[in-house]
């Protein structure tokens, strides 16, 4: 896989219509494999819509010091989509006005943003319960700007997700570069070091495991165990969570899925395992995303699509939450990666 | 007959032998399930027990699906190939002892 994003490539999946044709059409035309929303018809009252407002996740931005080959955002070093200080203080005016428990921020690196620690110190004093940064980890030990955030994560009580696909090194490097191991595990030594992941403290250290390669996730519980028992016996490291999360087919997965020859028989296993009871469970039905430039979606997946929430209000400027949650989900192919076996969230599995 | 003997996607429709006898077919598959579980031996153990047997047996609906089913474990190509091998040992481990068989027939016959 290439070590450049689709966008810098000029590779045609970096647009957003040839992917969803890829989703639309191929072994989803008439008389192929079942529409997301059709299979979903039946088992619930259709559309899907959600049931609150308890998330709010904001991608700051699609910059990040890493090229994983899975990546859904298509994010790397020559992105330089970033949210503006206008767009930051009107998400922390939403806050304020919402009940929201859990501020979830994510990008690209949202560390690499120039107000990131101004805004999480901003965001920790508005009584959220749960202020997750999403970290790739070696971000902490890319450059001296960055490696005292451990002791400001703990500073603000930050709850830190951090991708780790494997606790391996070979498949770890393979999905998300060369040397990222080996930077990973220095970095959580340095996360536990200040009491991150440790029982006896209440400094959440949980890690994101996503398959690498054309398959989906094993049991969450189980890979949880195999993942604690590798760490701590040839690290001695700790953390609280494994959260299993399904690869979706969209951005640079999917180019990996047609490049391989893999894409049919992906999604054929995505709606062979579509699992009805996830269906109120999944993220987009608490869930608001909103994108670098203040326009809000049902998830960060469909922020990658360009699929804008189907109500009037579009743009962080103009929400009015009570309003907005009374809207239909936007759907696609792709949701069937959050509906297949277990379900899959940012939180992880979701059945 | 022009369909291959052997086609991937009839892996997929494994459960339809059900339709000709549901009893029968019900009563495999919840011991087959059930055999899968955690027990004694953990259900990533069985996997790769599964796997082995499958190169044992030849047969390539169970290759593909205990290689991806290890897959999502977490099972490591390593592990795989060495499950392989311990079936590779067995299958010639099977015809070499049979090699005693030969030896004293071949000794009883010969002056």
């Amino acid at each position: 896989m290439s070590s450049k994003s689709l966008r810098s490539r000029s590779h045609r999946l970096s647009s957003t219509q040839a992917q969803l044709e890829w989703l639309e059409k191929g072994i989803f035309k008439p008389g192929g494999l079942p529409h997301f929303a059709t299979k979903v018809n039946g088992f619930q009252d259709t559309p899907l819509r959600p049931h609150s407002l308890d998330i709010l996740q904001l991608n700051l931005g699609y910059m990040c010091n890493q090229v994983c080959a899975h990546c859904h955002v298509d994010a790397g070093p020559d992105r330089k989509e970033m949210m503006s200080e206008t767009t930051l203080e009107k998400c922390l005016d939403l806050i304020r006005k919402t009940s929201i428990k859990t501020l979830d921020l994510t990008g690209g690196a949202p560390e690499m943003h120039p107000h990131f620690r101004e805004f999480v110190s901003q965001a920790a004093q508005l009584g959220i319960q749960d202020l997750i940064v999403r970290s790739n980890l070696t971000i902490l030990l890319a450059n001296k700007k960055y490696v005292d955030l451990p002791e400001f994560f703990k500073t603000q009580n930050v709850h830190v997700i951090s991708s780790l696909p494997f606790y391996k090194k070979d498949k770890t490097d393979r999905q998300r570069g060369s040397g990222v191991f080996l930077k990973s595990i220095e970095a959580l030594k340095q996360l536990n070091a200040i009491g991150y992941g440790k029982s006896e403290t209440n400094l959440k250290l949980d890690l994101v495991y996503n398959p690498s390669g054309a398959f989906l996730p094993g049991n969450q519980k189980s890979l949880e165990l195999e993942f604690k028992k590798a760490l701590k016996t040839d690290f001695d490291i700790d953390f609280n969570q494994l959260f299993t999360i399904t690869n979706m087919p969209i951005s640079r997965y999917l180019e990996f899925l047609i490049a391989s020859e893999n894409y049919e028989e992906y999604m054929e296993s995505l709606v062979e395992a579509f699992n009805p009871s996830a269906l109120d469970k999944v993220m987009c039905t608490n869930t608001l995303s909103v994108r670098w430039d203040g326009y809000v979606y049902d998830c960060d997946f469909n922020q990658m699509l360009d699929l804008k929430v189907d109500h009037t209000m579009q743009h962080i400027d103009d929400v009015i939450p009570e309003e907005l949650v009374q809207r239909n989900i936007c759907v696609s192919q792709h949701c069937y990666g959050c509906t297949a076996g277990s379900g899959s969230s940012c939180q992880g599995s979701v059945v | 007959m022009s369909r291959p003997y052997y086609q991937s996607q009839d892996l997929k429709k494994f459960k339809n032998i059900s339709d000709w006898s549901p009893e029968l077919g019900a009563k495999f598959f919840e011991y087959y399930n059930s055999v899968f579980e955690e027990g004694a031996l953990s259900a990533r153990e069985k996997s790769l027990i599964a796997l082995a047997v499958a190169h044992t047996v030849q047969c390539p609906y169970c290759i593909d699906a205990y290689t991806q089913d290890g897959l999502q474990r977490g099972i490591e190509r390593n592990e795989m190939m060495e499950a392989v091998h311990v079936a590779a040992a067995i299958r010639g481990g099977a015809s070499l002892v049979h090699g005693v068989q030969m030896m004293e027939v071949y000794d009883k016959r010969s002056m």
